[in-house]
């Protein structure tokens, strides 16, 4: 018996940014909604946050030749092979599943937030009150038991859709060959190739937040190599674990973004 | 609804949902439907795959217009000049399909000698009262009282000609200059849609509130139904007008008529001057001397007799007029809708108020004078399963509780899936639902809440008479159950109707009680009780509840569903459907085949009437058999402001004048005088057009939806879209907190600077438009943190036919703060 | 007459049996499972199904309650995917339906009342409400009843009292308004089919 290496695919030509997946994700995993401004864009929250594992992108984009389009992006875990979050996680918490997705035991975080400094799509989400990271698990209980991740359910154009990975290669593919133009498909070129692909209708590099060519720090590399080994030797890696997290910080700033989110809650 | 009836015999969505599937041509237009009906679009999109065009015709880029194959650009307001162009189109290079416009419409009809447009206006207007004299909007008739016919249609007073006549005044140039259509893009549209007009073609519309939001509502829907005609497009698979309606159940309360103007069923509320039950049947049956006209309505006096036994059962007595006397009779000519409602409690008329599962303080157009009119209410019921900003205007913002006299209520009610039902969606499938937990608290479904206050005024009344008791005290109302609760299946069955009394029908004899399985058995001498006549078949006669059924078949591959709960009328799924059929009963289009006639018997979905195809001149009857003269109507006497449609301006518009003719506005409307009632148009201090509308996340004022921390989140809070070029001038950025006003009151928002609303060339100006949603409420988010409502901008003015209210299309000015 | 199908429809499968991941070939055996995480899944499992409609657009789309066998509550809601129109997909709204079950906090549950100048509600019982409100429907009814009107014709009539709505209540629902209104005489009738 084959593990069934599955991967979502989102066509982004057939999202009409309903977000019945932003609010499905929040009802089927318990995430509250939260307090949020009108800050001159249909898209809020503005980014992921803690609560918000899947968030529709809007944006408005005029071409060269003065043809406008409204771009719908649905931004969320990219559940990489070759997952940064994975390798750089010091408990455990972080791993991959039979599906090739990436899951995540929330009772074995640790909330050290190297997945956050590690990960090349800036996916995981850390919850401040909790101490514990948040992000998308592609409904891993749903798939288990033989249903489509609530994502892929409440989708009512089939721009998410989801099958096995060689399936679903073959389709992202055929569609960009119907499509023409610029239209491409992402994903299956790096990081070992994700499990969520992308049909975009643009180039990549005209995306808000859309990596043109992701990759897996150097810094993990060299941290799964050599310094992770070493680290689960030690007691639950916690101390080693928020050690290195520090130490391979990066730029990015892993407390902040949510902060302003946090009160009023519901 | 009214252009639907007129042009077709029923007011509602003539085809369905799936049915959007089967279309060659989608025309979006009065709808922004991939964020309204996000489902439907979904089935939009399977016609897209299969290769149909998708055009939005919208004056704002939407989300629907991001998934379209083009997105058209029109000002808000134009789109009569916009269709009537396309009719202009179809006449002058024969688009349309002879065959279907000859046997099909009245075409071929010749209209009285007396009638005329000139300059605006049709014959017998009467512009003291704002009103029609519709005298000369008639048929000539032969000596057997049939319609006179050309049917080479060259008679110069010919619908034919006349039609040809009206519309060709709507140039490309003209229309252009009016709508801010660039002509390139009026000529595309026009030919994509009209290649629709041949038998194996199929092209559909998709409405909504962009287009009965106007002065011109029911006229911009009567456009489309003449152009549907024209092309062939009205009864068949994947054709038709598709009025994509707002509310989970608008189509069960608008059948059920919680209108002033209908009784359940469409029937006509009888107004004072009918003072008898005879003088009431005989304005409201019609006749026709035409064998080949089923004329369905001449079937009107069995509906209405089994409505009132249905009030009154064995009270209602062929002696007493089965209780005509106790319904409440309208006066003649005289409106009774909201907004008449709201300015008659301004006027301190209307004392108690019982407003239900809505929240009309927000949703009607002048929320200022309507928030200032329940100030003089006696009382205020409210019912429902969130508070809102009508059951605490006595709190509102500026008002002094202390000042108001209100007493009232607010009664908590049970949520949807707290309760069983049945729900009718815009297909008219009605669906039924059950009851999937307790609502806790006190809360109980409104229904019960309903009828518990009845029982208790019914009470009084024994108790201690009172004037026009009798239509209380008679009232069948016995329909909560042993426990006290309300007995769902009880109400539906009253609904669906049964017979009073054992009665032999064809030889069998049926029970007294029985339900009656069809409305082909109800009867005018109370031997049937119906509530609603068009709901009569929702149970069979072995008590088969069809409304829960969950069959999946789908015989003819077209998405009808036949077995999937209950649709009226009788089931069918796409009405008019004998019209997809040549006159012989064939198909035109064998591809996508809804119904053929093998001889003896229609097969496919529910025939609309019975009858052989029209060829056959001894039995066969026309295809549009609830039509007074059994043909569908290009000539449309019923409207309130002319038998063709015309282009009027807006209330409040942009121009002076209007570019057709000396009549700005609809000469039909009603103006409202009170001192809250101030109009600006054409005026530099309101030089924006504004129109309003709703977005994915939120559902009409916000009422249910803001309450939700997840849509909340989605949308939080009140903005105005902006194009780009108008910020600028403005010195206006994305994001940044703005007012907008109007002659009427003014609105503080968040500005959303976008490339999606582009400014329009209008008679030689630019002109630009702005949008704004009006899902927000003082409420909640607490302290107004949210906004409050758009409506303290609208204008209380709406179309004549149907008083919706005009939101679409009024003038503003935004300014910073 | 019988009619006794009537209470609730139990689905088959956890939540609609027309769309699996199984349809698209893929063996589910668990290779490893995680106890933990299942929890939410197991529960729909063993609930009760019940398919109800959803309340917002008219599509008409259908949706799943699962509700907990011990409590009687609904835990979770999602699109019906036997459903012929939306096949269980739904759009924002329809996904949040869940919120607007007793879970939501902001519902209400008790009957309130304001009396003339009074700043606040107080919580009131049924019978209170009942009782008042026909009082107040009667005396306003009868104060101006309109038996003729100017022009002498009989019309039976109340122009005292308004009544509007509602369009997101169910059809027997709606009928028993439509109905209650014409008995009492009232001609402001009307509900959202204008806006």
């Amino acid at each position: 018996m084959s593990k069934p290496e599955l991967i979502k695919l989102i066509d982004t030509t057939l999202c009409t940014a309903c977000r019945g997946c932003q609010v499905a994700c929040k009802q089927w995993n318990e995430m509250p909604g939260l307090r949020t401004k009108q800050w001159g864009s249909y898209q809020n929250p503005p980014d992921l946050q803690w609560n918000t594992w899947t968030l529709i992108r809007f944006q408005e984009y005029e071409a060269s030749n003065g043809d406008f389009k409204w771009l719908f992006r649905k931004d969320g875990c990219m559940h990489c092979a070759d997952a940064a979050c994975v390798k750089v996680c010091p408990s455990g918490a972080l791993y991959h599943t039979e599906f090739g997705t990436v899951g995540l035991h929330s009772s074995l975080c640790i909330g050290c937030k190297a997945c956050i400094a590690a990960c090349p799509f800036d996916t995981p989400r850390y919850n401040p009150q909790t101490d514990k990271i948040l992000k998308c698990d592609l409904c891993y209980d749903r798939l288990k038991n033989d249903e489509l991740p609530t994502c892929v359910k409440s989708c009512p154009t089939g721009a998410l859709t989801i099958g096995r990975k060689e399936d679903m290669i073959t389709k992202a593919y055929s569609r960009v060959r119907e499509l023409g133009g610029d239209a491409n498909v992402y994903g299956d070129k790096f990081v070992g190739g994700t499990h969520v692909l992308y049909v975009l209708d643009e180039k990549p590099e005209v995306y808000d937040k859309l990596p043109e060519k992701p990759r897996v720090p150097l810094t993990i590399i060299a941290w799964k190599d050599w310094l992770k080994p070493l680290s689960l030797l030690a007691a639950g890696g916690v101390i080693v674990g928020s050690f290195f997290h520090y130490i391979i910080h990066g730029p990015k700033d892993t407390s902040g973004g949510d902060q302003a989110n946090q009160g009023g809650g519901e | 609804m009214a252009a639907l009836g007129e042009s077709f015999g029923r007011g509602s969505m003539t085809n369905h949902y799936c049915d959007l599937k089967n279309a060659d041509v989608i025309l979006i237009m009065g709808s922004n439907a991939a964020e309204h009906h996000p489902i439907a679009f979904k089935w939009i999109l399977r016609a897209k795959e299969k290769g149909a065009a998708i055009i939005h015709v919208d004056p704002r880029y939407t989300r629907t217009s991001a998934r379209c194959d083009f997105h058209v650009p029109l000002r808000s307001g134009t789109d009569i000049a916009f269709l009537g162009g396309m009719i202009n189109y179809i006449m002058e290079n024969n688009k349309y399909f002879k065959d279907y416009v000859l046997n099909y419409t009245n075409a071929s009809f010749i209209v009285d000698g007396g009638f005329y447009f000139k300059d605006g206006l049709f014959s017998g207007y009467d512009a003291k009262n704002r009103k029609y004299d519709k005298g000369t909007w008639t048929f000539e008739k032969d000596s057997d009282g049939v319609p006179r016919r050309d049917m080479t249609l060259q008679h110069p007073r010919s619908v034919f000609q006349l039609l040809k006549k009206h519309y060709s005044r709507y140039t490309l140039d003209k229309v252009s200059s009016i709508t801010g259509v660039s002509k390139e893009n009026l000529l595309k549209v026009y030919e994509i849609y009209s290649a629709t007009g041949v038998p194996d073609k199929a092209g559909t519309e998709c409405y909504a509130l962009g287009w009965t939001h106007h002065t011109v509502g029911s006229q911009n829907i009567r456009t489309m139904a003449i152009i549907q005609l024209l092309l062939g497009n009205m009864g068949i698979a994947g054709g038709g007008i598709n009025a994509l309606r707002g509310e989970p159940n608008v189509q069960g309360s608008t059948d059920h008529c919680i209108l002033y103007g209908n009784l359940p069923g469409y029937l006509k509320m009888p107004v004072s001057s009918l003072d008898s039950l005879d003088k009431y049947l005989k304005k409201c049956t019609p006749v026709s001397n035409d064998p080949q006209s089923a004329n369905y309505y001449a079937n009107y006096p069995k509906f209405f007799v089994s409505f009132l036994k249905s009030l009154w059962n064995d009270k209602a007595t062929k002696d007493n007029e089965f209780g005509y006397d106790w319904l409440p009779k309208m006066d003649d000519g005289k409106a009774y809708s909201t907004m008449h409602m709201f300015d008659a409690m301004y006027d301190g008329k209307v004392k108690g108020y019982f407003c239900v599962g809505a929240d009309t303080a927000l949703s009607t157009p002048n929320s200022n004078k309507v928030r200032k009119a329940m100030e003089n209410l006696d009382w205020l019921v409210g019912e429902n399963i969130f508070n809102n900003e009508t059951y605490e205007f006595w709190r509102g913002p500026g008002v002094d509780p202390t000042k108001i006299k209100t007493e009232c209520f607010l009664l908590p009610a049970s949520a949807s899936m707290e309760k069983e039902g049945s729900q009718s969606n815009s297909g008219r499938w009605v669906q039924w639902k059950y009851k999937a937990a307790e609502a806790s608290g006190d809360a109980i479904p409104v229904g019960e809440i309903e009828i518990k206050i009845m029982a208790e005024v019914k009470k009084l009344y024994e108790k201690e008479g009172g004037p026009g008791a009798e239509a209380i005290v008679n009232l069948k109302w016995d329909y909560l159950d042993r426990k006290g609760r309300m007995d769902v299946l009880k109400v539906a069955q009253q609904i669906n109707g049964h017979f009073t009394q054992d009665l032999v029908v064809d030889g069998k004899t049926i029970k007294k009680g029985s339900l009656c399985p069809t409305f082909g058995m109800l009867k005018d001498d109370g031997s049937t009780a119906c509530g609603n006549w068009i709901m009569s078949g929702s149970f069979g006669a072995d008590g088969e509840n069809r409304m829960m059924r969950r069959g999946k078949e789908d015989p003819t591959g077209l998405g009808l569903f036949p077995n999937w709960s209950f649709a009226w009328p009788v089931n069918r799924r796409v009405i008019y459907n004998r019209a997809s059929c040549d006159v012989n009963g064939k198909p035109y289009n064998p591809q996508r085949k809804l119904l053929e006639w093998t001889g003896d018997k229609w097969v496919g979905d529910v025939p609309d009437g019975p009858w052989p195809p029209m060829a056959d001149k001894e039995k066969g009857k026309y295809p549009f058999i609830m039509k007074q003269d059994g043909v569908a109507s290009l000539f449309g006497p019923g409207m309130a402001e002319g038998p063709f449609s015309e282009h009027y301006e807006p209330l409040e518009s942009p121009l002076e004048k209007n570019p057709m003719s000396s009549q700005r506005t609809n000469p039909a409307i009603e103006i409202f005088k009170g001192e809250m009632d101030v109009f600006a148009s054409a005026s530099e201090k309101f030089p924006y057009v504004c129109t309003t509308y709703s977005c994915t996340e939120h559902w009409c004022t916000g009422a249910l939806t803001r309450w939700q921390a997840w849509l909340l989140e989605a949308m939080p809070e009140l903005y105005v879209e902006i194009g780009e070029k108008l910020a600028k001038e403005k010195g206006i950025k994305n994001g940044e907190r703005i007012k907008v006003i109007s002659a009427r009151g003014e609105a503080p928002c968040v500005a959303m600077v976008t490339k999606r609303f582009k400014p329009f060339q209008v008679e030689g100006k630019t002109v630009h438009q702005v949008g704004m949603p009006f899902n927000y409420g003082w409420l909640y988010p607490e302290k107004g943190k949210g906004g409050d409502s758009t409506n303290r901008l609208t204008p209380t003015v709406g179309c004549p036919n149907t008083f919706c209210p005009e939101y679409k299309a009024f003038m503003v000015n935004v300014v910073k703060l | 007459m019988d009619v006794t199908r009537r209470g609730f429809l139990t689905i088959t499968g956890a939540v609609g049996s027309g769309i699996a991941l199984s349809s698209l070939g893929i063996n589910l055996n668990p290779t490893r499972a995680y106890a933990k995480e299942l929890n939410k899944m197991n529960r729909v499992r063993t609930a009760k199904q019940v398919t109800t409609v959803c309340c917002y657009c008219s599509v008409g789309c259908g949706l799943i309650c699962s509700v907990d066998g011990i409590n009687g509550k609904i835990f979770n809601i999602e699109g019906d995917a036997d459903h012929p129109i939306n096949e269980g997909s739904l759009c924002a709204k329809g996904a949040g339906f869940f919120d607007l079950t007793e879970a939501n906090k902001h519902r209400l549950t008790k009957v309130l009342y304001r009396k003339p100048y009074g700043t606040e509600w107080e919580e009131k019982d049924w019978d209170f409400a009942l009782s008042r409100i026909a009082r107040l429907v009667k005396d306003t009814r009868d104060k101006e009843f309109v038996k003729r009107n100017a022009k002498g014709e009989l019309v039976n009539r109340c122009e005292t009292i308004g009544h509007y709505g509602s369009s997101n209540v169910d059809n027997e629902e709606c009928w028993i308004m439509s109905v209650k209104s014409r008995a009492l005489g009232l001609v402001y009738i009307d509900h959202q089919a204008r806006v």
